[in-house]
């Protein structure tokens, strides 16, 4: 087997997506995200790839779009701020079908905000973000294992469906060190008809475009790119189940949270509460039908957050409102104790007695 | 089924977070779960810093340690802060050097160890956090007391090779202080 | 019969959609050309602008790619460190390069991104309907200053050649303009030096064309490329800004 290494979760993502066949990184400076720009700045030189240090989150996601377009694995890094700022270069991206993966080490907002880990950002990565009718995939690790596997996992995604994905971790995340396997280094193999690498003069000319002035071609852009979304939701939902079989309460936690919801079961559990867990690992495609089936066996949903309450909203739409949600939250750089969530439990409990 | 949750606390360029590493290392090579979580903020040097590392022989839930049944302190403003959040029965080292007052609880068993004024005497002024270490796997029983060497190559850069030896005479050393 | 005038290999057959006695018909021909004379079509990869330049992407016969506005230098730079080998170049106007996009301008030449710049200047917005530019001259009258460009309250124009070559990193800036034969003729000299340069891995080259608006200048063309001349270049010198090789060879 693969030996164990004690890892950064930053530094996981960079050396899983080096393995990935990842060549190309561009970013700019900011906590809690910096180690996984070090390590590119560290490896990429030796390994003939390339890590540029942009002048601005702007102008890093457009290197982003260029690489994008000729067709080899790139991606970028940085968290909330200067995701935000990102979001222009990700909707060109997501409308001109490219395969690219950013990651968003999440930290406190709005603002300028805190660096503290925060989930605030869930809204902007799963609804969109830029402008425009478009998804990314989006991935949430909750272990620095899952930060290595999910990279591949998402630059895979990116190729085989020609769009944009998303890690989006948070500060914890990216900060803490645990053993992780790395992934074995591949070579991704995809057929890329429509990179742009020249047309060697035996090809009519590649455009890698957005713009579509025409609104009858346009729509018709919109319609078959959300086909496509309807395959991803159909095919790439991913989710962790823990302790549902019998639980009458269900958790819905990604990420920190939902590390932090375990301890909160195991010791709910002890004191003779049915709770159980489900984790959405894929934010989008959300896995909108084990929540639904959760809602005909549990009592209610507790959605466990660290922003103002984003998710819930999903967990509400995926189960239709047939059960109560109620919100366990933190903000603002803080996480919810386990002690939160088991007191959230009980007063349940009690309501319910 | 034991779980260790340790969280050790300091100044900034106390070597704090590296004390955590090693042990966090220790605890993968002798094949327990482990996590190892830093504070992180604009403070690199003289700040206050900490690090949560958790060794168990189950899978880790949280990485955060709040409820730290070992505490170890090198500070006087971490022992304030701290010093209510250690659990019931909790293993607590003060440097004591550094600290001069003693714990106010009386349900946690304290250990107060000179570890700088140590480490100067040993002319590895650096390295109080190691002799801190010792103390805990002597006291804690966090990890066991052998093959050092392997879990400090982990942490210290193979460029400074003379380093181990310098670590492994820290650790023994506060192992083997008795007060 | 001898062959006197051919269609460039570099341009497709899309009918371009500039107005009337627009000047970007030239430039296109004249960036075509050096690309058909060099020989680098199917290895050329063209980032379009957004701006009246904006589908480009229909006319150049080379792989396109069209950028968010301002940022076609970090996406040229995406490209060149992609594809080495491959010839990149942009096609901007001025709002693209010295408004929204200033900073990837300085920023790819300072790193002597080794791409090719062309950069088109008529002092004006074109495709929004003619508001003021960074480079409107002072009390010129616009959608957006239409007392005149005040440079009390709104700032000076932009010289980005002269800016550009205070720099170390860039390898090439000079400034051209298409208002009569001779400086066509100039500026085509300049455009295809700009391309060599990236050929042989010299650097970041950036062309500045001087060029006319007639529709927002609210003149005839004939009249917008007499006011190049009494008007754009008196505030826009032309001439060589940079040429780090040459400076060498004289060393």
């Amino acid at each position: 087997m693969a030996e164990k290494v004690l890892m950064k979760g930053n530094e996981a993502i960079a050396e899983a997506a080096i393995r990935a066949g990842c060549r190309h990184y561009f970013g700019y400076p900011i906590t809690p995200q910096t180690e996984l720009a070090a390590y590119m700045a560290k490896r990429m030189p030796k390994i003939g790839g390339v890590f540029l240090q942009a002048e601005s989150e702007v102008s890093a996601i457009n290197m982003v779009y260029g690489v994008a377009g000729t067709g080899l694995r790139v991606m970028t890094s940085s968290s909330s701020p200067g995701v935000s700022l990102k979001q222009e270069g990700i909707s060109y991206i997501a409308g001109a079908d490219l395969p690219a993966l950013i990651v968003n080490v999440q930290r406190g907002g709005p603002g300028l905000g805190g660096i503290q880990p925060s989930q605030s950002d869930y809204f902007q990565a799963t609804k969109g973000g830029g402008h425009g009718d478009y998804h990314l995939i989006v991935l949430a690790p909750a272990s620095v294992q899952e930060m290595a596997d999910l990279t591949a996992t998402a630059f895979d995604l990116a190729d085989k469906y020609r769009m944009p994905t998303m890690i989006l971790a948070d500060g914890t995340m990216g900060q803490m060190m645990e053993p992780v396997v790395l992934p074995e280094p591949y070579e991704a193999k995809s057929e890329k008809p429509w990179a742009v690498t020249g047309t060697k003069c035996e090809r009519e000319h590649n455009i890698i475009n957005s713009l579509y002035l025409v609104p009858e071609e346009l729509e018709k852009v919109n319609f078959a790119r959300f086909e496509k979304y309807k395959t991803i939701e159909e095919n790439e939902v991913m989710y962790e189940e823990y302790m549902m079989d019998d639980a009458e309460y269900c958790i819905v936690a990604f990420g920190i949270a939902a590390r932090v919801s375990k301890n909160a079961i195991n010791a709910a559990r002890a004191k003779g509460i049915k709770v159980g867990l489900i984790r959405p690992i894929t934010l989008w495609p959300f896995p909108k039908d084990v929540i639904n089936k959760a809602a005909d066996k549990v009592k209610a949903f507790i959605s466990v957050e660290l922003s103002m309450g984003q998710m819930i909203e999903d967990v509400k739409l995926a189960q239709e409102c047939k059960k109560p949600v109620y919100l366990c939250n933190r903000a603002g750089g803080m996480i919810p104790e386990p002690e939160e969530i088991i007191a959230k439990l009980e007063e349940l409990e009690g309501g319910n007695d | 089924m034991a779980t260790n949750n340790i969280l050790i606390a300091g100044f900034g360029g106390q070597g704090v977070l590296f004390a955590g590493k090693f042990l966090a290392y220790k605890g993968l090579l002798e094949e327990k779960e482990i996590s190892w979580l830093p504070s992180y903020g604009p403070e690199m040097r003289g700040g206050t810093a900490n690090c949560s590392v958790i060794i168990s022989d189950t899978p880790v839930g949280s990485p955060i340690v709040s409820t730290p049944d070992v505490l170890m302190v090198m500070n006087l403003p971490s022992l304030d802060k701290y010093e209510a959040a250690a659990a019931k029965g909790a293993k607590v080292f003060v440097d004591s050097t550094l600290i001069t007052r003693k714990l106010v609880r009386d349900d946690v068993d304290a250990y107060y160890i000179p570890a700088t004024q140590m480490a100067k005497d040993l002319g590895i002024p650096t390295l109080a956090n190691m002799i801190m270490v010792g103390k805990v796997i002597k006291e804690a029983g966090v990890v066991s007391f052998d093959n050092m060497v392997d879990s400090l190559k982990k942490v210290v850069s193979a460029k400074r090779a003379e380093l181990l030896e310098l670590n492994l005479k820290a650790i023994e050393a506060g192992y083997n202080y008795i007060g | 019969m001898a062959v006197v005038f051919e269609k460039t290999k570099a341009l497709t057959d899309a009918p371009l959609h500039y107005c009337p006695g627009c000047t970007h018909g030239i430039i296109h021909r004249l960036v075509a050309e050096a690309i058909d004379e060099l020989g680098v079509l199917g290895k050329t990869i063209g980032v379009a602008p957004v701006g009246c330049s904006v589908m480009a992407y229909n006319y150049f016969a080379c792989d396109m790619v069209e950028a968010a506005h301002g940022r076609a230098p970090a996406v040229a730079t995406g490209l060149k460190r992609a594809l080495p080998e491959n010839v990149i170049f942009t096609y901007q106007g001025d709002g693209d390069l010295a408004s929204i996009g200033m900073a990837e301008t300085v920023h790819a030449a300072t790193r002597n991104e080794n791409i090719t710049v062309i950069f088109v200047n008529n002092a004006i917005y074109g495709m929004t309907g003619g508001q003021m530019a960074p480079t409107s001259l002072p009390g010129q009258v616009t959608q957006t200053s239409p007392y005149g460009r005040d440079v009390k309250t709104v700032g000076f124009p932009i010289r980005v050649s002269e800016m550009l070559s205070a720099l170390d990193g860039p390898e090439y800036i000079e400034r051209v303009a298409v208002n009569n034969v001779k400086n066509v003729k100039a500026a085509k000299k300049a455009i295809k030096k700009a391309f060599e340069n990236q050929i042989n891995g010299k650097g970041f080259s950036l062309i500045e064309v001087v060029s006319s608006c007639p529709t927002n200048w609210g003149m005839t063309p004939k009249k917008a490329l007499e006011w190049i001349d009494t008007n754009m270049i008196p505030y826009y010198p032309l001439g060589v800004y940079k040429d780090r090789s040459a400076v060498k060879e004289e060393k």
